[in-house]
């Protein structure tokens, strides 16, 4: 019997094998890699090759001038994305919801969803264009109302705001899809009840609508907590300078110019086992309190 | 039903429109706006002249930019990283997804794969440890590099066997006893039952290798490897002064750097924007059949 159970399993098996490999390779070696944290990390001699210095790399680290405020940026941008990057859609799901008229609902569902899919090199292209203190649209708009230019890509005080708002425009459409079927799976009798008993439509999507996402949102306030380290890489290296260091430079884009420009790998690789540390309690926290709340599985 | 819609129910819905269309139209008109750049005479862009509409309509800093030799070679590499990637990720995802989906009763150590897969969204080896095993697999300077390391997609493989646990399993079991093996039920049964869901998985493949362009960067030494976005990434953002070739001068002065970037900008955007329509449709339904449940 066991025999047979093996045998019909065999190719079941067989088809995990190309899968198992690539992670095994390009995810877990080089979770092995991070030994190189703890070395005067010199390529040549390989991953064990080079000279241990215990946590040399990481009093380094803390002795950066920036690293505070590299850790800082990265914490504020990060929540308020986060943030924003929930209210907004759950607003825009129940405001959609409301849309009656079937094509232009789907209008705006297409138009709202698209930023999702472009690049943040196509985006930052645009934004640095539109935001462009001397021709951009933006600013043309400003000095029309009578304002002054501002330079929203080069100045620290206006830095994060772009990031953060420039980041729940392009994902805020995307994100309304899980809530907008949150509110489809709401039992429609529990609206004629309401009608029933002269609930009006504020007192529906208050009473019926939000307490029907509830679990939605739940869920996916705890999933987003893994992603309080995860300020954007690819948004803010195509959109930062030198000059807005100060305000916008984050984990990620600290650790890129440590370890491939400059070549200290044992200290990039520092700052990015630190980082993937934490990601992991805060994810692993995350899950387990999905799984507790709203009784989420990943499958 | 209600009888009688109250005025202030009215203005409700009235500016209800008003805001999403607003709303709606706030995703759309930055990128109109770069398009009518892109199509506008390099005095007219830089005077900030144009608006909504380009202004003295030319095609100059297309022209120019299709006869580039690298434009043409960097789409040449993002094509071969397409179809490369797409088969290749395409045929892990689902040859993953098929024996996750199964029961512990069909395959033993199931869990054991499925912690493994899952454990790679929950730890990361960082860039450079990542950076180093590529290296030290001989892929860097090839097009394997964009293409192998992120082979298999575990955010796909769960959407897939999300989707396959929901089939129904009556069809499966009498495949079985007609004697059809795990192959061919994945092959015959599952994938065409799965359209939904594989054309969002596709999507999402698609727009992930047309728009990777940090993997170029970091994984390419020469930028004559450089896939498409990560050459753009280099001529719109890196906002370098060009060099110019010689014999290139003459067109300078017909494009300035504003309307080629837009147009650079745009030629990037526009494949997406292509396929996006078509879809669209396909996949709200296979986002929320495959990753939000009960």
């Amino acid at each position: 019997m066991n025999m047979k159970k093996t045998k019909r399993e065999l190719p079941l098996h067989l088809m995990l094998v190309p899968g198992v490999l690539i992670l095994l390779i390009y995810c877990y070696y080089p979770m092995v890699g991070f030994v190189i944290a703890f070395q005067k990390f010199i390529p040549i001699n390989g991953l064990f090759g080079s000279d241990w210095i215990g946590l040399g790399n990481f009093r380094y680290v803390l002795q950066m001038p920036d690293i505070w405020k590299v850790l800082g940026n990265t914490v504020f941008i990060a929540s308020m994305k986060i943030l924003l990057g929930l209210a907004v859609p759950i607003l825009v799901a129940v405001l959609l919801n409301e849309l009656k008229h079937v094509l232009i609902k789907r209008g705006v569902q297409t138009l709202i969803y698209l930023p999702h899919f472009l690049s943040w090199v196509i985006l930052g292209g645009v934004l640095v264009d539109i935001l462009s203190p001397s021709e951009g649209i933006i600013n043309q708009l400003l000095n029309a109302v009578g304002l002054d230019s501002i330079f929203f890509l080069g100045s620290n005080k206006w830095f994060p705001a772009v990031l953060i708002f420039s980041d729940v425009w392009k994902e805020f459409g995307f994100s309304t899809i899980v809530f907008l079927a949150a509110i489809t799976g709401i039992n429609p009798s529990l609206y004629e009840a309401a009608i029933v008993d002269g609930a009006n439509y504020t007192r529906q999507a208050w009473h019926i609508t939000l307490p029907g996402m509830v679990p939605v949102i739940v869920l996916m306030a705890t999933l987003s907590l893994g992603n309080v380290l995860n300020a954007g890489f690819d948004q803010v290296f195509n959109l930062y300078s030198p000059s807005v260091y100060q305000s916008g430079d984050i984990l990620d884009t600290l650790i890129y110019r440590i370890g491939l420009l400059d070549a200290q790998f044992g200290v990039a690789t520092a700052i990015g086992l630190f980082k993937s540390f934490v990601s992991f309690v805060l994810i692993t926290i995350s899950y387990f309190l999905a799984y507790r709340l709203v009784n989420y599985r990943i499958f | 039903m209600q009888h009688r819609v109250s005025v202030g129910r009215k203005v409700f819905v009235a500016g209800n429109y008003a805001f999403l269309v607003a709303l709606s139209l706030l995703c759309l008109l930055p990128l109109v706006q770069v398009l009518s750049i892109s199509f506008s005479s390099s005095a007219a862009a830089s005077a900030g002249l144009v608006k909504l509409l380009p202004v003295d309509l030319t095609f100059s800093s297309y022209k120019y930019i299709l006869q580039k030799q690298e434009f043409i070679s960097s789409f040449g590499i993002t094509f071969q990283r397409l179809v490369l990637g797409f088969s290749i990720n395409m045929s892990l995802s689902l040859l993953c997804a098929y024996p996750l989906s199964k029961e512990r009763k069909d395959l033993r150590i199931r869990s054991y794969y499925a912690w493994f897969f899952v454990f790679t969204i929950l730890f990361s080896g960082g860039l450079i440890p990542t950076y180093m095993v590529v290296s030290m697999t001989g892929l860097i300077d090839t097009i394997w590099a964009l293409v192998i390391p992120s082979a298999v997609s575990v955010f796909n493989v769960i959407l897939l066997l999300n989707f396959f646990r929901g089939l129904p399993k009556e069809i499966e079991e009498s495949a079985f006893m007609d004697g059809a093996g795990h192959w061919l039920v994945l092959w015959k049964m599952y994938v065409p039952m799965s359209y939904p869901v594989l054309a969002t998985v596709s999507l999402f493949t698609m727009v992930y290798h047309w728009n990777a362009w940090f993997d170029g960067l970091i994984y390419m030494n020469f930028p004559k490897n450089y896939p498409l976005s990560t050459y753009l990434q280099l001529l719109v953002i890196n906002s370098n002064p060009m060099k110019m070739d010689p014999k290139n001068l003459a067109g300078i002065l017909e494009i300035s750097e504003r309307t080629t970037r837009a147009a650079q900008i745009f030629l990037g955007a526009l494949p997406i924007l292509i396929v996006y329509p078509f879809l669209q449709k396909f996949f709200v339904k296979g986002i929320v059949l495959g990753s939000v449940k009960g």
